[in-house]
């Protein structure tokens, strides 16, 4: 089913293309446990240890790391979800938290866990979530109707409830909550983890369609090095908190001297450990 | 400009459809909450005392009312937690007055939805001895005290914001002290003194005697309006607090979340 052009994205591809829409200024963020009455040692635990990058409008960036890395953190950050310690974070020139209200307005977010009420049906989980945005029960039904037959999510089971339905569908219904407030900015936290072949293929083309056609401008994370490098134009790979390289997929293959993506990450965090390794070892001897 | 009243319906709309998809869980609380309540005013009936009869019904009935509100309002967070979509609820660009005008919307509407069956369980079983027409001088009350019970509800809506794991069990704990405070089924005299002050700052202890006032169970005869005017500023100036207290709390309490990252999902 074809989508009207105007639906999703941006109201105009008239932006440059040079123009950033998100920046992130080494942005630190720790965690603390501990300190209250009963347990007095505080133990810190840094998520983000100075990151930076920018993802361009209409860009496709995606964000490589191990589980813990702090891609969700940053995710979250970027979401309004989570104050970041230092740094700084602008979403089409917003700085966070500041503007964190209109923010909130621009940007869809799609998580690893498909988070919604059960026993609701889908489309009562969408009429719920389009309501919040401000948008009227027959336009928001109309538009999720379109969203979700690109998906390939079949029609008969709009009125069931999410309890009843695969993970692959409810991902699918996710998408398209994220898209029903028509974002500028999308931010994608592993949407395909879990999925079935023919869902995940589903999500990703209808994401590269989405990304083609509308200039929307997305921030994925994964560890599929495969999708990261057919959705995104650039890669940031993130380890300890720390974005280790960035560029294209061909830019770090030769950086790394690696054939493919999942070489090219291991040699990259493991040569930046063993570098440690070396120079500790260096200052010892 | 996004409309507030849209995102207020989105609230109401939710919670809505959740108390449909959770019918049958609906029903065994309203019928527990009939039979217990029978329970207790069936004990005035025992003694033959038309008077205690008439103390504890406006009692179960008050608390019924007040109680569901609260609870509501207390756990709506902790609801959210538990299917997960609390943080697409916070990532919305809907201030979180709107966000708890909603629910507060609901609440009040379920409260008297449960109220009224309650009533009218205890009108198949037991022969209340009430003047019908002092009915809405009780509903106003009820009605004035709501506001108050907001706040509250507000106030203990941080729990669950603050620590997902403990959060709504502390709730219990508040709604538990609000019970034995107010004087909900005796006169607050009778508690310990060093208790005491506690039920002059609950507003289930104005909305009760406002109410026992208006049906003649305290003082000589049914009072009028001016009677239960001090009962009424009680109300109001508690509700004139409690709400903006809640909401500024919290706004607190969320930040203090953002800040360490309590907003994820548990369960």
């Amino acid at each position: 089913m074809a989508q009207p052009a105007a639906t999703i994205g941006r109201p105009s591809l008239e932006v440059s293309v040079v123009a950033v829409s998100i920046r992130v200024s080494n942005v630190k963020k720790v965690f603390r446990k501990g300190g209250g009455l009963a347990r007095r040692k505080v133990t810190e635990q840094w998520a983000l240890q100075g990151v930076s990058f920018d993802v361009r409008t209409c860009e496709s960036y995606a964000l490589l790391g191990p589980k813990g890395s702090g891609k969700s953190t940053l995710i979250r950050i970027l979401a309004t979800l989570l104050l970041h310690d230092e740094g700084a974070v602008e979403i089409e020139g917003l700085r966070l938290p500041e503007h964190e209200a209109e923010v909130r307005e621009i940007v869809g977010r799609v998580s690893v866990d498909a988070a919604f009420y059960k026993k609701m049906s889908a489309k009562e989980n969408l009429l719920y979530s389009a309501f919040m945005y401000g948008h009227r029960a027959r336009s928001a039904e109309s538009r999720a109707r379109e969203i979700l037959g690109e998906l390939g999510f079949p029609a008969n089971r709009f009125n069931d409830p999410l309890e009843e339905m695969s993970r692959g569908m409810q991902q699918k219904i996710a998408i398209t909550r994220a898209l029903l407030i028509n974002p500028p900015v999308l931010l994608l936290d592993e949407p395909t983890t879990g999925l079935d072949p023919a869902s995940k293929r589903d999500v990703q083309r209808f994401l590269e369609r989405v990304r083609k056609q509308h200039g929307t401008t997305i921030l994925l994370t994964s560890h599929d090095m495969g999708e990261a490098e057919r959705l995104c134009e650039r890669i940031g790979l993130l380890a300890e908190g720390r974005l280790v390289a960035e560029g294209t997929a061909d830019e770090l293959r030769r950086k790394a001297n690696a054939e493919n993506l999942d070489d090219v990450f291991i040699t990259l965090t493991g040569e930046r450990l063993v570098d440690e390794e070396k120079d500790a070892a260096g200052v010892r001897s | 400009m996004i409309s507030r009243s849209q995102q207020t319906w989105a609230f109401f709309y939710r919670d809505w459809q959740l108390t449909r998809a959770y019918w049958s869980w609906v029903v065994v609380f309203t019928f527990y909450a009939i039979v217990t309540s029978a329970t207790v005013a069936l004990i005035g009936v025992a003694a033959n005392d038309p008077q205690l009869t008439l103390t504890l019904t406006i009692g179960v009935l008050l608390w019924s009312f007040l109680s569901v509100l609260f609870n509501e309002i207390s756990m709506s967070i902790a609801f959210e937690r538990w299917e997960g979509t609390l943080e697409y609820t916070f990532m919305a660009p809907v201030p979180r007055r709107i966000h708890l005008l909603g629910i507060s919307l609901y609440a009040v509407t379920y409260a008297l939805f449960r109220v009224v069956c309650v009533l009218g369980g205890l009108v198949l079983m037991i022969d209340l001895p009430w003047e019908w027409s002092q009915l809405p001088g009780v509903l106003l009350v009820l009605a004035v005290s709501s506001v108050a019970f907001v706040g509250l509800g507000l106030m203990a809506a941080i729990l669950p914001v603050m620590s997902p794991e403990r959060g709504a069990e502390a709730t219990n704990i508040l709604q538990g002290v609000l019970l034995l405070v107010s004087g909900v089924y005796y006169p607050v005299e009778v508690l310990p003194e060093w208790i005491q002050p506690l039920a002059w700052l609950s507003p289930a202890t104005y909305a009760l005697r406002a109410s026992r006032q208006l049906l003649g169970l305290e003082g000589n005869g049914p009072a009028t309006w001016s009677g239960i005017l001090p009962e009424l500023s009680a109300l109001v100036l508690l509700g004139v607090i409690l709400v903006p207290l809640g909401l500024w709390m919290f706004g607190r309490a969320e930040n203090w979340a953002k800040r360490n990252g309590k907003l994820k999902r548990t369960g």
